[in-house]
């Protein structure tokens, strides 16, 4: 009985927030047209600028002077034949992933054993594992940068890759206790009355059921540190560095244009990385499981107690 | 709860699920230690090492780094300039980013994906990307400064100034401020509203009397959240501001860097950081703003849903 209960409510929930949302949104007041107008500026506000650099990307001109001039593929070629910029995505790429695999496995864990524990202490831990998200990455950069000095850590790839493992963590932390919360304690139970031991249980068990949150979570780690620019700034030395970091100064020390193809190139990946999932997921709309946890819902879970 | 229908005796099953239970307790601290030693040495030490620094010598203590950044007129400038920004960011932010909320709960849920995905393609394209389309956008015959001139105000100059700096950063900020309040904004039940209609009042009314101030902690967490993001904001200040306009992060960083004084450094950093955590305390005593950030991540996951 109490197997079957929970996923009836979640249902009757479903049904009820969306009889509520259509009928009387189009009935009691009707969106005023200035209203639409203010929300278009908005989206053309966010999207419009990230714009820019695409046809930048084409440009022959050697500045940044808008708007671009002539037409040639020159930066792209720059981009992907130059030592600089090619070493630099490597870079980006291996401490994104090696970030990835450290945040994940490190905030699965920390998620799973929250995920059980209650009381103060730990909604204290969950407090201060969150701090990486909200802590301005200035500070956190100029004083890493300070210490990871004495450590000779600057410039190295373990450097970044622990700096960048200590911000990606909290998105781990969010997106697998989001997953957890359609995750029915009783199953551990019912594999532990089987004879499974917690380890064989949290592999057949608990991670298959959670492994969207779980790779949700690695992918925003990969790109956090993909991303990540304030505290590379500072750790990165001439023999190391990442792309924001080269990108940072194409900009600020020399002024080299191949930063719009980088730009370019990044925008429409990620553009792609966004629709694609959004495109695929509206085939099998039957998902409930992996829609049954709304923002609303991660919102009351982070909330530290 | 379990029931022991076996043929086991109650009591020796009910202790065994306590040892089990103290047990799994102690294996769930044992899970957490790794992500909290990657974050004492990551965070933990470097921080206490700069507030240490920030405190003088070991053998003279001292509060004159923090009393400095109070006294010093430069300092206070720039922080006065900061608040300034951060504050047009927050009202800029809050006046985009109500209505486009507000809407993104109206409209149906493909347009709901649209919208969403609208806020989220900025929020995770490379930081950098963006803000040298500010460069571009912000230079000498680029488009803002034409568009300025074609509603009669020529020759602004935005390149290089805290105003260039405010219009890109509000742009930067502004899924910060549309995510939470459509978390907010989409939980408000609308059954509300029908009611206001039928006992006489009119659309505009029934907005403000019943639908704003059931949003208020929406935007107030909001608001916070955007303002605390901008007072410590570093890439768009760097890359589209100047160091005669410069913002309190581009000081810490040349503090840093340039002027190598540690000890400032640490002062200056820890007031930052200990300012921000106090906002985003409140925040959250409110409405939860450190989950807002977190439930962006999740949105993002769940976003066919709905």
């Amino acid at each position: 009985m109490s197997f079957v209960q929970p996923a009836a409510t979640a249902v009757e929930l479903e049904v009820d927030r969306r009889t509520m949302r259509r009928r009387p949104a189009r009935s009691v007041d009707r969106v005023p047209w200035w209203l639409w107008v203010i929300g278009w500026i908005a989206g053309l506000y966010l999207v419009l600028p990230t714009l820019v650099v695409i046809p930048m990307s084409f440009s022959t001109s050697s500045t940044f002077a808008f708007p671009p001039v002539g037409f040639t593929w020159k930066l792209y070629k720059n981009f992907f034949t130059t030592h600089g910029w090619l070493d630099a995505l490597g870079n980006s790429l291996l401490v994104g992933v090696l970030t990835a695999v450290v945040a994940t496995v490190l905030g699965t864990a920390a998620a799973v054993a929250l995920n059980s524990l209650r009381g103060r202490f730990a909604g204290l831990v969950r407090t201060l594992l969150m701090i990486p998200l909200v802590a301005p990455s200035i500070v956190i950069a100029t004083a890493v940068y300070i210490t990871f000095l004495t450590w000779h850590l600057t410039g190295s790839l373990q450097g970044f890759v622990l700096a960048h493992s200590a911000i990606s963590l909290p998105f781990v932390l969010v997106s697998v206790t989001a997953a957890l919360s359609g995750f029915d304690p009783l199953l551990l139970r019912a594999s532990a009355s089987l004879g499974a031991s917690p380890g064989r249980t949290f592999l057949r068990v608990t991670a298959p059921l959670i492994s969207r949150g779980i790779a949700t979570g690695a992918i925003f780690a990969f790109v956090t540190s993909f991303d990540e620019v304030v505290i590379a700034v500072f750790l990165h030395s001439p023999t190391f560095q990442t792309l924001p970091v080269q990108m940072y100064n194409s900009v600020t020390s020399e002024i080299d244009p191949t930063i719009s193809a980088a730009s370019s190139l990044i925008t429409v990946a990620v553009a792609l990385v966004f629709l694609t999932p959004l495109i695929f997921r509206r085939k099998k709309k039957g998902d409930r499981a992996a829609a049954a946890s709304t923002a609303t819902e991660a919102l009351a879970l982070t909330t530290p107690a | 709860m379990m029931t022991t229908a076996t043929a086991t005796p109650a009591s020796s099953a009910a202790r065994r699920t306590r040892q089990r239970r103290a047990l799994g307790t102690a294996g769930n601290w044992l899970l957490l230690l790794p992500a909290l030693a990657l974050l004492v040495i990551v965070l933990g030490i470097p921080l206490v090492q700069s507030v240490i620094r920030s405190l003088g010598s070991p053998t003279s203590f001292t509060f004159d780094y923090y009393t400095s950044i109070f006294t010093q007129p430069a300092i206070l400038r720039i922080m006065l300039r900061t608040l300034i920004a951060a504050l047009i960011v927050t009202a800029v932010t809050l006046v985009l980013g109500y209505p486009y909320a507000y809407l993104m709960t109206r409209v149906g849920s493909t347009g709901r994906g649209i919208m969403l995905t609208v806020v989220l393609i900025p929020f995770w394209t490379s930081a950098l990307a963006r803000n040298f389309a500010w460069i571009i956008l912000l230079g000498n015959h680029a488009p803002v400064q034409q568009l300025f001139a074609f509603f009669g105000l020529k020759d602004v100059v935005l390149y290089g100034t805290a105003s260039g700096v405010t219009l890109a950063m509000s742009q930067v900020m502004l899924p910060f401020m549309v995510l939470p309040l459509y978390a907010s904004l989409g939980s408000i039940d609308r059954r509300l509203l029908l009611a206001a209609r039928g006992l006489g009042s009119s659309p505009t009314r029934a907005f403000w009397k019943i639908f704003f101030p059931l949003s208020r902690t929406g935007v107030i967490s909001g608001m916070i959240l955007v303002f605390t993001l901008s007072l410590g904001f570093y890439v768009t200040p760097a890359l589209v501001g100047s160091p005669q306009q410069s913002l309190i992060a581009q000081y810490l960083s040349v503090e840093t860097t340039q002027l190598l004084d540690f000890a400032s450094a640490g002062a200056l950093g820890t007031f930052i950081l200990i300012v921000t955590l106090l906002l985003v305390a409140w925040a959250n005593r409110l409405g939860g703003s450190v989950a807002a950030i977190g439930a962006v991540a999740n949105t993002n996951s769940n976003q066919g849903g709905r």
